[in-house]
């Protein structure tokens, strides 16, 4: 039984990728669209590491990863965040927020299957 | 009943009369009818109080004693008036303009609203005018002995002090229950002027029906008239030339400077234009006055027994010839003549005093707080009716004292010369800027010395208050100070002798004093406000606010023009100022107005003191200084230069931090702005890059896998050109580098083509449209406005949430502007984003089948190049938004070509 | 002040305003002159008083009829141009362009 990832992130055409490319390499892809609910997406789903996106409908991605580091169970869950905005003082604010990786769009296919495998050794 | 009975019961009638005319015009003028009531012949019969019992029944006596000399009276003023666009104007216009209350307001006003000068003019009015005063009473009083003694029912004396009583008490009623019912002095007295025109119809009516009846009745005609003249005692022509223009420039300056003429002259006048009117009307109403004076005298003097009093031949004459009703209308003229004249003086008297002596001293003795105690309304109307009181007693007191004799018949002219001392004050004042305080307070001491020492004093008989010695041999036994002599000018008739000499040297020490002294900056702004009136007549006080309290303005305000007033224009400025509620910022502008409607009240010194105390002694701005600059001294320009220095930095630094937070401002938009773009910009490239590293990584995919994630790349290709279109496009609109291709265009055929693109003709969507209504002409853009079009109307299509979506297009004009509205059947846009809706990638919806959330906002400035807009139209149907443009001219289309 | 083009007719009405002011400035000069005059007369034969009463009732008269005339001249309008350098600035336009 693969590992579960986490998802969260708006854009359908990126969501249809990134389960594509997790799925081919035998991970187990669970999604959720908007900024509302992803923290009970997360309670639910219990990923093994969680893809969050910055910009979200509803709610911002520094946000919701604040909230998930506010629960014990999920102190040390890993997360990699996805940001559009290419900006320096995101970077930072990932990393205070709790980010375990944080990745600038467009990214190769590899580059996050890297950054997946390298957050959940397996 | 005996003709004393009758006269007195005429006396009553009339009064009562006079009273109910007076009350009806008050209460028409409080309901805001009767707009014959502010008719310019009013003001000219009002003028006639200038025509005193002095002049009804003293002009004949003049007559009689001097021959055609009586008519220098009627002359001057006759010249003054013709030449009222020189004076009366300047007067009048000045008058209105700083709500003058007073002559004494007038010169205290324009020389800075000094209360030393206010206090010394009404002193001098007040000396002046009681002698005056008492002249009426007695002309009053020996008309009543005219009709006793011809009366056989009345046995034993009159009592001429009692008579004299009675009709001061009478007056002092009238006046006070007329004259003092608005404290406001602007706001007319409009019963009195109307009883005061009555009274100068009567007294006109009176003396030219005696004039009548002694040409026609007792002489017999014309020819038999004037041959009676020519034997009388005054048939040759033997009038001193000195008497003759002194007298005449004498009452000319009289006519100006009284008190009551001021009054009805300038206080109570309504509008200007009505002097121009009075310039001839007053001339032919004096003309008629004293048309039959001489007739009446040269009669007089042939029918009357010798020792007659020619005062009174105006009554004796009917009376002795046995026409008794024409004695009693000769009677009311005379008693016309003298209650107008007291009623009016009083008045005027009593407004300085309150003004400038009584309310002062209150307010010095009430700690100088006019904000603390009291209710200064009140205490204002109590002053003036209280100085009525004493004003009206004065001359009461003054003609027991006299006697009532001779004395009194040249008191007259030693008034008129008495008032003429405020001419160089109040000319020089209105003509000449260099004219000062300090030369107007020299040379009205100096003229007022003059007239005491060479006319006043010695008016009282040898003896009787200036010794003897002293007339005859002059002060201090040196011949050139004899009073009637002064320096010399022995032989000269003593009141054209102290007219010149103290007029003379009034003139002489006001403007060599004006001259050496240095006036003080309220004095200069008022006396170029003062000289060119004409110029600037909005009025300005020059107040510096800042930390004045308005509310404090509010209870002072309140107590003196009462409650209603005050709110109502506490209330107006306010508004004026864009503020609700009743407390105005104190800006100068206000502060000078409120002074203003104040100085109404309570006399321009005083208001000015009264705002000084609550704004704090700032009593002069540098900008009202500026504008008098022109002879401003060197020192004050460069005072007000540094002030403009410090305001300038401030200024400056008020205008960098205001720079500094709109480019922090702007700078955070920026960035949002780029965070947007980015985001927008490699949304898409992520997708085309994820998706062809899957295709060019090959591996097992069914072939309409493949075909899917090829038309993902392309679509997401296309949305980056649409997206790098939009921002392009909306650069060039921002930076209006735009170049708009006008053409003629019909609104219907832009529609149509817009539903096209927008593709709208595939039925998805029902397009309501008025065929009749979209047949307009346009001159504009066509493209870019088919632009616009198309995003409203594919917006529509894309997020029109009805189950049968319907989008209803309407075409209305309306102020020059041509509007089409878009009206969908959703659920429209949320009222909290329809502020937002036109900015920058600002989406309504969370689902991405828009665009970049550019689109509205293109649209925005498409149309603000247009010279039009697009707006939300909150309230409809459904999301609904609206296009306007100008609709198109008719000469534009040439125009353009 | 910029004169209104084309219109003679306020040009010509502007000018008799003027002169109307003018007028009015000197009939108080001439209403002197005139009250003066009788001082001039010998006594005796030559000026009685009927004489002198006829002479200034009549002029006082025609007086009041001058200042009738201006005052209805000056009640224009534009009777309130007060600023006679201005007014004399705008005369010389007119002036110039009638001649």
């Amino acid at each position: 039984m693969g590992k579960t990832v986490l998802l969260i992130e708006d854009e359908q055409n990126i969501i249809e990728a990134v389960s594509f490319i997790l799925s081919r390499d035998g991970w187990e892809v669970k999604t959720h669209a908007n900024g509302q609910n992803a923290m009970e997406a997360v309670r639910a789903r219990e990923p093994d590491v969680v893809i969050l996106d910055v910009m979200l409908p509803g709610k911002s991605g520094f946000d919701i990863l604040s909230e998930i580091r506010a629960e014990a169970q999920f102190a040390s869950l890993p997360v990699l965040m996805l940001s559009a905005r290419g900006q320096a003082k995101d970077l930072e604010m990932a990393e205070r927020a709790g980010a375990n990786r944080y990745m600038t769009k467009p990214f190769s296919n590899a580059e996050v299957l890297d950054a997946v495998r390298a957050l959940v050794p397996t | 009943m005996g003709a004393l009975n009758v006269i007195v019961l005429v006396s009553l009638v009339y009064v009562a009369m006079l009273f109910c005319v007076a009350f009806a015009a008050d209460r028409a003028a409080a309901r805001g009818r009767g707009t014959w009531l502010r008719s310019p012949i009013v003001y000219t019969l009002s003028l006639s109080i200038y025509c005193t019992a002095w002049t009804f029944y003293g002009a004949v006596g003049f007559a009689a004693r001097s021959g055609l000399e009586y008519l220098t009276i009627y002359l001057g003023p006759t010249l003054v008036m013709v030449g009222w666009w020189w004076t009366l104007r300047k007067m009048v216009r000045v008058g209105r303009s700083q709500r003058i209350t007073s002559i004494a307001d007038l010169i205290s006003s324009r020389f800075g609203k000094s209360n030393a000068l206010a206090v010394f003019v009404t002193v001098l009015a007040v000396i002046a005018s009681t002698p005056y005063i008492a002249l009426q009473l007695q002309s009053v009083t020996i008309s009543f002995a005219a009709f006793a003694a011809v009366d056989p029912t009345h046995t034993g004396e009159i009592s001429e002090t009692g008579v004299a009583l009675w009709v001061a008490i009478g007056l002092m009623v009238f006046t006070i229950l007329f004259g003092t019912r608005n404290l406001d002095a602007n706001e007319r007295h409009h019963g009195l002027v109307m009883a005061i025109a009555l009274e100068a119809v009567v007294k006109l009516c009176a003396l030219l029906a005696v004039g009548i009846f002694v040409v026609w009745g007792l002489a017999g005609g014309v020819e038999q008239t004037l041959a009676r003249i020519d034997q009388s005692a005054i048939a040759r022509w033997e009038v001193p030339g000195s008497r003759w223009v002194g007298l005449t420039l004498l009452s000319a300056a009289a006519f100006m400077c009284l008190p009551r003429m001021f009054q009805v002259m300038v206080v109570e006048n309504e509008e200007e234009g009505h002097l121009r009117t009075a310039s001839w009307a007053f001339p032919t109403y004096v003309m008629l006055m004293s048309l039959f004076v001489v007739p009446i005298a040269a009669v007089g003097l042939d029918l009357s027994p010798a020792g007659a009093n020619p005062d009174l031949f105006v009554l004796t004459l009917p009376l002795e010839n046995g026409q008794e009703g024409l004695a009693v209308l000769s009677f009311l003229g005379g008693f016309s003549s003298a209650t107008s004249m007291v009623i009016v003086a009083a008045i005027a008297l009593s407004t300085m005093v309150s003004n400038h002596v009584v309310m002062p001293v209150w307010l010095h003795m009430t700690g100088g707080s006019a904000v603390v105690s009291g209710d200064v309304r009140a205490v204002a109307i109590r002053a003036r009716r209280l100085s009525i009181m004493v004003i009206l007693f004065l001359g009461y007191l003054y003609f027991r004292v006299s006697g009532g004799g001779a004395a009194l018949a040249a008191i007259g002219l030693i008034s008129f010369v008495g008032v003429a001392q405020f001419l160089p004050a109040l000319l020089g004042g209105l003509f000449w800027r260099g004219a000062n305080r300090r030369g107007a307070l020299a040379g009205l001491a100096v003229g007022f010395a003059v007239w005491m020492y060479s006319l006043f004093l010695p008016s009282f008989g040898a003896s009787a208050v200036m010794p003897q010695g002293v007339l005859e041999n002059g002060l201090l036994g040196l011949a050139w100070l004899r009073p009637q002599a002064l320096f010399g000018a022995a032989g000269m008739d003593p009141v054209v002798h102290a007219f010149m000499w103290s007029l003379s040297l009034n003139i002489v020490v006001f403007v060599f004093v004006s001259l050496i002294s240095f006036p003080q900056p309220v004095e200069r702004l008022q006396g170029a406000q003062f000289v060119n009136v004409f110029d600037h007549s909005a009025p300005s006080g020059g107040w510096t606010g800042g930390l004045v309290q308005s509310e404090d303005l509010m209870i002072m305000a309140q107590r003196i023009m009462g409650a209603q007033e005050a709110q109502a224009l506490f209330g107006e400025v306010a508004r004026e100022q864009g503020m609700s509620g009743y407390l105005p910022e104190p800006t100068p502008d206000f502060l000078s107005r409120l002074e203003r409607s104040l100085a109404g009240s309570v006399g321009a010194a005083t208001a000015h003191a009264m705002i000084s105390q609550i704004v704090g002694g700032a009593s002069v701005s540098v900008q009202d200084l500026m504008a008098v600059a022109d002879e401003t001294a060197q020192i004050m320009e460069y005072s007000s230069q540094l002030e403009m220095k410090t305001e300038e930095q401030a200024r400056t630094a008020r205008q960098l931090r205001q720079v500094n937070e709109k480019l922090t401002q702007i700078s955070v938009q920026k960035d949002a702005f780029l965070s947007q773009i980015s985001h927008e910009l490699r949304t898409p490239m992520t997708s085309i890059r994820a998706f062809s590293e899957i295709l060019r990584d090959g591996g097992e995919m069914p072939p309409e896998g493949q075909r899917r994630y090829a038309s993902i790349i392309h679509d997401e290709a296309i949305r980056l050109t649409r997206l790098l279109d939009d921002l392009l496009d909306l650069s060039v609109l921002e930076n209006a580098q735009i170049v708009l291709n006008l053409e003629e265009g019909n609104l219907g055929a832009l529609l149509d083509r817009a539903e096209t693109a927008a593709g709208l003709s595939d039925n998805s969507m029902t397009v309501g449209r008025d065929a009749g209504a979209d047949q307009v002409r346009l001159y504009t853009d066509t493209n870019r406005l088919a632009q616009v079009f198309i995003n409203l109307m594919s917006n529509a299509r894309k997020y029109c949430d009805a189950d049968a979506p319907r989008l209803d297009i309407r075409v209305a004009e309306r102020d020059g502007m041509l509007l089409v509205d878009f009206i969908d059947n959703g659920s429209g846009i949320p009222a909290g984003q329809q502020g937002t809706i036109f900015e920058k990638f600002s989406r309504v919806s969370e689902n991405k089948a828009g665009g970049a959330g550019l689109g509205l906002a293109i649209c925005r400035e498409i149309m603000a190049r247009l010279g039009g807009g697009v707006e939300y139209l909150p309230g409809q149907t459904g999301g609904a938004f609206r296009v306007y443009l100008p609709v198109a001219e008719a000469g534009a289309a040439e125009a353009a070509q | 002040m910029s004169p209104k083009r084309g219109s003679v007719f306020l040009a010509r009405r502007a000018y008799f305003q003027r002169r109307a002011m003018d007028a009015a400035r000197l009939l108080p000069v001439l209403g002197a002159g005139i009250f003066v005059l009788p001082l001039l007369w010998k006594s005796g034969d030559g000026a009685r008083t009927v004489m002198v009463m006829f002479y200034i009732f009549l002029c006082w008269t025609a007086l009041i009829g001058l200042g009738w005339i201006v005052s209805r001249r000056l009640s224009g309008p534009d009777a309130d141009v007060n600023r006679d350098p201005a007014g004399d600035a705008n005369e010389q336009v007119h002036v110039s362009r009638e001649g």
